[in-house]
């Protein structure tokens, strides 16, 4: 059961909710540019690869 | 015990136990994010001065927390490079740079907002504000320091360099609210003796702690991996690391 003035927050709600989703969309933001990250070096690494089998 | 340290700090080593920690530490980042944020927002008493407001401690603390964390993380990976010429040291530092200036930002931004309704403003020029703004520009100068060099092995090390240099901000930040007059509180849970928060409301900022480390963890692991990848791209083992 959520307790009473959970979503207005002592009506300070347009300081706490915005503080928990700037956490969740960095948080979010970390995992999705970190994994875009090893993504990219590891078709980078395929690309070096194929370039020195094609050379020799 | 040096071969053994050199053994440790193999790219391929540190690749496959990066690896292997991911999902660990991404899971428990999420049990104990999730137990924190549920028992911080929904359990926890508000605060007999600030009301609900201090709600926004489950956030800003650990940020800032992990913001200097990062830092001194960051430095002591580019001594470690600089000092005894280990390349995955260089690779940590990378790797960390962008994880420690998001939660700064965050830190800042939460820092922020709680500041509005406890003391009339969005920001003052308050040491302890001051000196972690400083910890932001930091970062986004070794940032930008490492690619503006054509020889990324230069990159890497005027990069530790003003890492190691920058280390001083990080207890000028700890310290700031002993040494001069600052609207912001001191220290609350690292007090040393008793803590002066209750129980019911510490236990969700300690799993927040716990959480936001373990998040760190998981990231700097898939960071680290992509880091190595592409500093050790003509290596043999790449080949069958990329192909797995």
């Amino acid at each position: 059961m959520i307790r009473d003035g959970f979503w207005s927050m002592g009506g300070y709600a347009r300081f706490v909710w915005p503080c928990f989703g700037a956490a969740l969309a960095v948080l979010s933001w970390n995992l999705w540019a970190a994994r875009r990250f090893l993504a990219a070096a590891r078709r980078r690494s395929v690309r070096v690869m194929a370039m020195a089998e094609s050379e020799r | 015990m040096w071969t053994w340290f050199y053994r440790l700090a193999s790219p391929p080593f540190v690749y496959r136990v990066a690896a292997t920690l991911t999902p660990w530490f991404l899971g428990l980042a999420a049990l104990t994010i999730g137990y924190g944020v549920i028992d911080g927002l929904a359990f926890a008493p508000p605060d007999y001065q600030q009301g609900d407001a201090f709600r926004i401690i489950y956030v800003h603390v650990p940020a800032a927390w992990l913001s200097t964390f990062c830092y001194t993380i960051m430095a002591a990976a580019g001594a470690v490079a600089l000092i005894w010429r280990i390349k995955v040291g260089h690779a940590v530092a990378a790797a960390t740079a962008p994880i420690g200036a998001s939660f700064t930002l965050l830190a800042l931004v939460t820092g922020s907002l709680w500041g509005r309704p406890m003391w009339g403003t969005y920001w003052a020029w308050d040491p302890r504000l001051t000196s972690e703004l400083i910890l932001l520009f930091l970062y986004v100068g070794i940032m930008s320091l490492r690619p503006a060099f054509d020889d990324p092995a230069r990159g890497d090390r005027a990069a530790a360099l003003l890492s190691v240099v920058g280390v001083v901000n990080v207890p000028i930040i700890h310290y700031s609210v002993v040494w001069w007059n600052s609207l912001h509180q001191g220290a609350t849970v690292a007090k040393l003796g008793k803590p002066s928060i209750a129980g019911s409301m510490l236990w969700p900022l300690l799993s927040m702690f716990v959480g936001f480390m373990l998040f760190y963890g998981a990231v700097l692991c898939i960071r680290l991996r992509g880091e190595v990848l592409v500093r050790e791209r003509q290596a043999a083992w790449v080949r069958e690391a990329v192909k797995s």
